[in-house]
């Protein structure tokens, strides 16, 4: 790698400004983390349930914070109205897809099912760009450009609003899996198929309510992530930073998303400070390339093998 | 239908199935050295498509034939190019070498990104290389010294023992060469019992590793083998743009090597050919529909008198002429073959000649394809 080295600005400096770095790069990192752990968590649900891992999440999300933009600010609707209707826009697309599109594939060999998310994740950045334009916008939103100051440390309410829309996502999400009728019948379903569909789950719906549920999740990760990033066709790369959070975490498992989640963030915005120029970009991965090399299961993950 | 009537084992191990199918590869290859005289016009672009026609060969062995999905190729291809350009122009090495060495470079990497994700499932796999080519093309921006960082670097035309291959019909040769070269190295060594393992692992690891495959160690080979693929064809890349720059190899580009291999017909060198040609036409086919479709969809509007035409005419234009649309034509393309047509343009082209030949015997079901749910047969 280069030698450039330290030109970050906000380095370490002294002793007090130094702890004061550090706390605002965990407030900083662990916002940026919730949301590669939404978008892991979406990952994570496909996965669990129909065995496909969805390479269209990002663009899910990125869908989901153009929508947003666009009732925002074409056509004036309050923010919060705006944030419901397009997760709704994008959790009934994600039902639909699955309807239309990937209920047909499945059963099919891994490597149709890649290439198929990865068509249709290739087809939203293209629809995105021709319906909204590639240019880059910024989403006006109640907590835009406001922060606190506690300490020495400058909170910003659109990182508190991203964390503290994670905890009430994961809140509310656990409490469907685990204590609602539809919830359970869920997790029976990607346990598995067969012996669900033998007690009377109507599975395929259950798979269509599954991708509503994650392309929904990805939307609210746009809608909050989109104050802080600005919006642009781009934006659905930030699926690939949130492979390395479900890998991390061990693929199939919910907490183990958004733990590896956070952890991906909080490595991301510390390398950027305190290692060379060009390590922040790619710390994410070379992190998923050290955990499947040391640790392949992830932190939370088994591995299970066919039965013949 | 016409059948083979073998009486010694010697028919079965010649690279033809008969005589008449060596004849019509024969008068291909005819056709492809007279061609430089036909359209002495399109020959650079005809190079492209026997450099795609590596790359696909390389993601074929993969996918096709291991049943591996590597989304990181495009990385492969970058340091096969980069690394032929510095062994040639900054060690000054012979080409012959340069062009080992990169093959060997990239077939290298390739080892060091799959040991790792080769012991997991398909699916780590497909996302350990999308970092990686993601890792590489950070590496290519920021190593200046070797690869000129974001400011590129141009390279020369490529000198072999002192011959020049300089003009567009030696470059359009060379190509060919390689690639003939590449097919027949391939097709020889799937019908080892190399490929044969390959095939194997393809269709069940369980069954593959009870045969006495080691499954890791034929993962690999196969990892390392479409790399230095890809890293042969790096290297005639190079040669073929002229000017190296990390934006080039993007994953964008890796999946394009994947639309190749799933448009062509997954699991036959044909198919890779296929692809590849396929691949290269698009671009040219795109940029004809940009001027034709407008007016065509015009036409239609017509009906509706001539107002109407002129401002469907002049929306279709607009819709058309966005910048944005080709990644998603792409995609739609690949959607539609993994839906409508698993086995690609080779799989079409089976049951086409199947229907004529079993005429009127033919059904569906032969191609038919059996499912599988993971999820219920798996064990804890």
């Amino acid at each position: 790698m280069p030698s450039a080295r330290g030109s970050t600005g906000n380095g370490p400096g002294s002793e007090e400004r130094g702890l004061d770095t550090v706390l605002q790069l965990v407030l900083n990192g662990l916002a940026v983390g919730c949301i590669y752990g939404l978008v892991a968590l979406g990952f994570v649900l496909i996965y669990k349930a129909t065995e496909l891992v969805n390479f269209a999440q990002g663009d899910l999300l990125m869908l989901g914070a153009f929508t947003c933009y666009m009732f925002v600010v074409w056509y004036g609707v309050g923010y919060w109205l705006a944030f419901v209707l397009a997760v709704a826009a994008v959790a009934a697309f994600g039902a639909v897809l699955d309807a239309t599109v990937l209920r047909r594939v499945i059963g099919q060999p891994q490597f149709a099912l890649v290439m198929l998310t990865i068509g249709l994740a290739a087809m939203f950045r293209s629809f995105a760009s021709i319906t909204w334009g590639s240019e880059i916008y910024t989403l006006p939103t109640p907590f835009s450009a406001k922060a606190t100051r506690i300490g020495g440390v400058a909170v910003s309410h659109e990182y508190v609003s991203i964390i503290v829309g994670t905890v009430l996502l994961c809140g509310a999400l656990y409490t469907f899996f685990t204590f609602t009728r539809v919830g359970v019948a869920m997790q029976a379903a990607s346990q598995n198929q067969l012996a669900a569909y033998y007690m009377g789950i109507p599975v395929k719906r259950m798979f269509s309510l599954v991708w509503a549920i994650s392309a929904g999740v990805a939307a609210i990760a746009g809608v909050l992530l989109a104050p802080v990033s600005l919006i642009d066709i781009n934006l659905g790369f930030i699926g690939l930073k949130a492979f390395s959070a479900a890998v991390l975490g061990g693929f199939g498992s919910i907490p183990g998303a958004l733990v590896g989640g956070v952890t991906i963030g909080l490595i991301e915005l510390f390398s950027g400070v305190y290692l060379p120029q060009g390590f922040k970009d790619v710390a994410a991965y070379v992190v998923l390339l050290i955990v499947l090399a040391v640790r392949p299961q992830g932190m939370f993950g088994t591995v299970g093998r066919k039965k013949v | 239908m016409r059948f083979l009537f073998k009486t010694s084992y010697a028919p079965d191990l010649g690279l033809f199935r008969d005589s008449v199918q060596r004849n019509w590869y024969v008068a291909l290859l005819a056709g492809l050295l007279v061609l430089p005289r036909l359209v002495p016009e399109y020959l650079v672009d005809i190079s492209l498509v026997f450099i795609y026609g590596l790359c696909g060969l390389s993601v074929m062995v993969l996918a096709g034939y291991t049943g591996l999905i590597s989304l990181g190729h495009a990385a492969f291809l970058g340091i096969g190019a980069y690394a032929h350009v510095y062994f040639v122009h900054d060690l000054g090495l012979p080409w012959v070498v340069a062009m080992a060495l990169a093959a060997a470079t990239s077939a290298a990497a390739g080892v060091l990104v799959g040991l790792p994700a080769l012991r997991m499932t398909g699916v780590y796999l497909a996302i350990a290389t999308l970092a990686f080519a993601l890792i590489i093309q950070e590496v290519f921006t920021r190593w200046d010294r070797v690869t000129g960082g974001l400011k590129g670097r141009p390279v020369d035309k490529a000198v072999i023992f002192g011959v020049p291959f300089a003009s567009d019909l030696a470059f359009y040769l060379l190509c060919l060469g390689f690639l003939i070269g590449g097919l027949w190295l391939t097709a020889n060594l799937l019908r080892s019992p190399t490929g044969r393992a390959w095939v194997a692992i393809r269709d069940s690891e369980i069954a593959a590793q009870s045969m006495g495959v080691n499954l890791g160690a034929y993962k690999t080979l196969a990892f390392a083998y479409s790399a230095g693929l890809m890293g042969v064809a790096g290297a005639l890349f190079a040669h073929k743009i002229g000017f190296l720059a990390p934006d080039i190899f993007s994953v964008l580009f890796s999946i394009q090597f994947l639309l190749m291999v799933v448009v062509g017909g997954l699991g036959s060198l044909h198919g890779a050919v296929f692809g590849a040609v396929f691949v290269a036409m698009l671009p040219v086919l795109i940029s004809q529909a940009r001027d034709a479709v407008p007016a065509w969809v015009g036409g239609v509007a017509a009906v509706l008198g001539k107002d109407a035409s002129e401002a469907v005419f002049l929306a279709t234009g607009r819709f058309v002429k966005q910048p944005g649309l080709e990644p998603g034509l792409f995609g739609l393309i690949l959607v539609l073959f993994i839906l409508f047509e698993p086995l690609g343009i080779f799989g079409r082209w089976m049951k086409i000649k199947l229907y004529f030949s079993m005429f009127p015997l033919y059904k569906r079901a032969t191609f038919r394809r059996q499912k599988t749910y993971m999820r219920s047969e798996r064990l804890r």
